[in-house]
């Protein structure tokens, strides 16, 4: 096995929603080690998610939990009782980093506050992530991915463009809204350990699902703010000819900002007559013809597949590209170069493609150590091996509902 | 504000050769956490997002008065080099050397063409840590195509799966690229942290289509496990309904509503005031609510439409429902929570005035993110480089000005 970055980093986490899944997923391929605390019996929420093999829903057989867990050592346990709490506080000893997306105040009512983990192990870096952070007047409330999606102005501008603002404004696909923050919170997280290893010293990041959105959208959000302009999903602000146009099988989109890409995409659609008109002179013009403009661009690429204007768009030097389903993406032969996608072994599951990282570090290559753990896996391990339990106390932890 | 970095990776300097978005906020994250990042730019090449905003589609007539450019480089450095003459790619050199990390996001190839590869860096500084960011990945047959966040978010999947059911799927602007930075800035910390341990440096090759691949990972699951290829769906998600946003009193008002537990639903019903709904058999349970949806939806707006959006919160969540406004720009700025939380913050810029910036995303208890400085000028700091610490004398750099090494 090769080396890993974050070699003897030591993170528990202890989260319920896809952001905190997510940030420890990251740092597990990193190569922390991350001890994922589960709830006693039920397991994780991700556990009960589609997609599953064949549509037939098995706890070890979640795509959703396999994917935000790889790498991943899993024990059950619930700190909301006291031996349980007491556990997860021997655990936090050694730790590095703990990761935790409970309510405002949720750790402190268990006993499991900052203050208190501080004076157990002040090495700690302890993170927590709640949709909205841990003051002001909305701390204490409730939103679900739809919701942080809109409260940080993210779904105001989606879909774009949209056909009316007499159209709901709809959150991005899938779980982005909360893969987002995740991102965030590895940064200041891995920024933190880093200083512990010059410093010794831990401290407490605090993540708001809404501000780590926010900074997303760094440059929208403060466009009321610096210049009044409010922009919204019906994409005028700046039109360009082209965007997501359909074509003959799909559909492609087409930025071309500079002059010269310009060029380029009258030159993939054959030059047309009308493209040597004023209207097409320079970016100002096409802006204010945008619309015609990329009516003429769409009759062309209707008659198209997606396949043959990305390879000759792209031979001409023309940022555009096709709108790649899950499908295309499994098949897209410049990932398969890469090894985007590698073949995993999970004990239930069997054989499965898997997608691995965005990034190739020549000297410490993304790697899979484990898949996803089954439920309770790693308790004999930790609780036996590492915390000194007898597995007799194992039996009667389980029993009172603890692990 | 302070002038001083205090953040975590105080004693870490960056030199980055970035331009537009995807580059520059990676760097401009780790600026906010500590780190001196010295941009290396030229009046030869300006990077876009000094001159023109794609996004709000306004035109500047100097490299200096950018709000989008002063919001991506907050608290850098700036030096001028024009990198297509020799001399200037040995004083890059020399900025390499006294260096912790790399960035470039240009097209691949092209950072060694101009001289400096990441071979050419790791002879000058063995240690450092080189990350290239760029559409496709510096491999593979793709790796020289150009492109966009749009074409990152298409080509990533993120498009393909967002927008209604009854049209074409959604664009992604600019803010594709910081989803690319955040990821490109997670990646150059894990190689620090790999490098206070063993000593060593590395290459990172990041690929931004990848960085949104990966965010859609369940999605592409479901085509490995069931060939199932997913599409966009509006605002639905699982079985969670009701899910929507509801149209308020006011023109493009609207609420967010989300609707999870049986406990949330009850209380949804009563305080709309219709808790006969609970023993509708059409909304029995989560599933029956997600086929009923449309029904459900005209019966929630007809309650919403006369309320205000953030009136409508007030009363939902009070209740125990997930309810937001649907927030653009101006709803940020004004929000009293946002205020509460000092998210915005008013920065000093030279030229552009007083300008709104985000502030950073993550409180730290002992040792702050902070923003103590507006984006470099254009050359700002050539002096305090080249003289004070590459050692220049004035003559010396007068020369290479006039020659437009330093340029």
């Amino acid at each position: 096995m090769k080396d890993t970055a974050l070699e003897g980093v030591k993170i528990i986490e202890y989260c319920r929603t896809v952001t905190g899944a997510y940030a420890t997923k990251i740092m597990a391929d990193l190569g922390a080690e991350v001890i994922k605390i589960e709830p006693p019996g039920v397991g994780d929420d991700a556990r009960r998610k589609a997609p599953f093999p064949g549509d037939v829903p098995h706890p070890e057989k979640s795509g959703l939990f396999l994917y935000l867990n790889s790498n991943k050592m899993g024990v059950t346990l619930d700190p909301k009782k006291g031996t349980g709490a007491e556990i997860f506080k021997k655990m936090i000893e050694d730790a590095d980093v703990l990761v935790e997306d409970g309510s405002p105040g949720e750790m402190e009512k268990i006993g499991l506050g900052y203050d208190e983990l501080k004076r157990i192990n002040p090495g700690l870096v302890m993170t927590s992530i709640t949709p909205y952070g841990r003051s002001g007047p909305y701390r204490d409330y409730k939103a679900y991915q739809l919701n942080t999606s809109n409260a940080s102005g993210q779904a105001n501008m989606l879909p774009l463009p949209s056909p009316s603002l007499d159209r709901a404004p709809v959150k991005p696909g899938g779980n982005l809204t909360d893969y987002d923050p995740a991102l965030m919170a590895v940064v200041a997280i891995l920024a933190a350990v880093f200083l512990k290893g010059v410093s010794g010293k831990g401290q407490f990041i605090e993540i708001s699902k809404q501000e780590a959105l926010i900074n997303m959208q760094r440059v929208e959000s403060v466009t009321f703010a610096n210049t009044g302009v409010i922009m919204n999903r019906m994409g005028t602000a700046n039109p360009m000819p082209g965007g997501i146009m359909p074509c003959k099988d799909g559909y492609v989109v087409s930025v071309s900002p500079e002059d010269h890409q310009w060029e380029s995409l009258m030159e993939l659609i054959g030059d047309p007559d009308w493209s040597k008109r004023d209207w097409c002179k320079d970016r100002f013009a096409r802006a204010e013809n945008a619309v015609p403009l990329t009516n003429l661009i769409v009759t062309w690429m209707q008659r198209h597949t997606k396949e043959q204007i990305y390879r000759e768009g792209q031979a001409l030097s023309c940022p555009i590209a096709p709108l790649h389903s899950s499908e295309d993406i499994v098949k897209s032969e410049q990932l398969r170069a890469r090894e985007f996608f590698t073949e995993i072994e999970h004990p239930v599951v069997g054989k499965l493609q898997f997608p691995t990282a965005p990034y190739r570090f020549s000297k410490t290559p993304w790697q899979l150590r484990r898949p996803a753990p089954l439920l309770g896996e790693s308790n004999e391990e930790i609780y036996c091996g590492r915390l000194g339990y007898s597995r007799d106390n194992l039996v009667k932890f389980r029993e009172a509902g603890i692990i | 504000m302070s002038n001083m970095n205090e953040g975590p990776l105080q004693g870490i300097r960056i030199t980055e050769f970035t331009s537009a978005w995807a580059g520059p906020y990676a760097t401009c994250l780790l600026g906010m956490l500590g780190a001196e990042v010295v941009k290396v730019e030229s009046r030869r090449r300006l990077d876009h997002s000094r001159m023109l905003s794609f996004t709000t589609g306004v035109n500047f007539t100097g490299p200096d008065q950018s709000s989008v450019f002063n919001s991506l480089n907050l608290n850098k450095k700036s030096v001028t080099l024009n990198m297509s003459k020799p001399a200037a790619v040995e004083i890059a050199k020399k900025l390499v050397a006294i260096s912790d990390v790399i960035v470039e996001n240009m097209r691949p190839g092209v950072i060694g063409r101009l001289g400096i590869s990441y071979e050419v860096a790791r002879e000058v500084k063995p240690d450092i840590i080189f990350l290239s960011s760029c559409a496709c990945g510096q491999t593979g047959p793709e790796r020289k195509y150009v492109g966009y966040a749009p074409t990152f978010a298409a080509l990533g999947g993120a498009s393909f799966l967002t927008g209604y059911e009854d049209w074409p799927p959604s664009n992604f602007m600019g803010s594709i690229d910081l989803r690319s930075a955040t990821t490109s800035a997670y990646a150059i910390l894990a190689a620090l942290i790999y490098r206070q341990r063993t000593g060593e440096g590395q290459f990172i090759d990041l690929a931004s289509q990848e960085t949104i691949a990966v965010m859609v990972g369940e999605v592409i699951l479901d085509y490995i496990m069931n060939g199932r290829v997913q599409i966009r769906q509006g605002n639905k998600e699982d079985t969670m309904a009701p899910q929507d946003c509801y149209r308020c009193k006011g023109e493009d008002k609207w609420i967010s509503i989300s609707v999870a537990t049986e406990e949330e639903w009850l209380a949804l019903c009563s305080v709309i005031g219709k808790p006969e709904l609970a023993r509708d058999e059409r909304f029995a349970d989560s599933y029956r609510r997600f086929t009923h949806q449309a029904e459900l939806d005209q019966i929630i707006s007809e309650w919403t439409i006369r309320h205000e959006p953030y009136e409508a919160m007030e009363i939902l969540q009070k209740a125990g429902v997930a309810a937001v406004p649907s927030m653009n720009a101006e709803d940020l700025f004004k929000d009293p929570h946002l205020k509460a939380r000092g998210v915005f913050k008013l920065v000093d810029h030279p030229v552009v005035g007083k300008d709104w910036v985000t502030a950073p995303p993550w409180t730290l208890s002992d040792t702050p993110a902070e923003i103590y400085r507006h984006a470099p000028l254009l050359g700002e700091h050539n002096d305090l480089f080249f003289r004070q610490i590459l050692g220049m004398s004035m003559a010396e750099i007068k020369t290479l000005e006039e020659e437009e090494i330093i340029f």
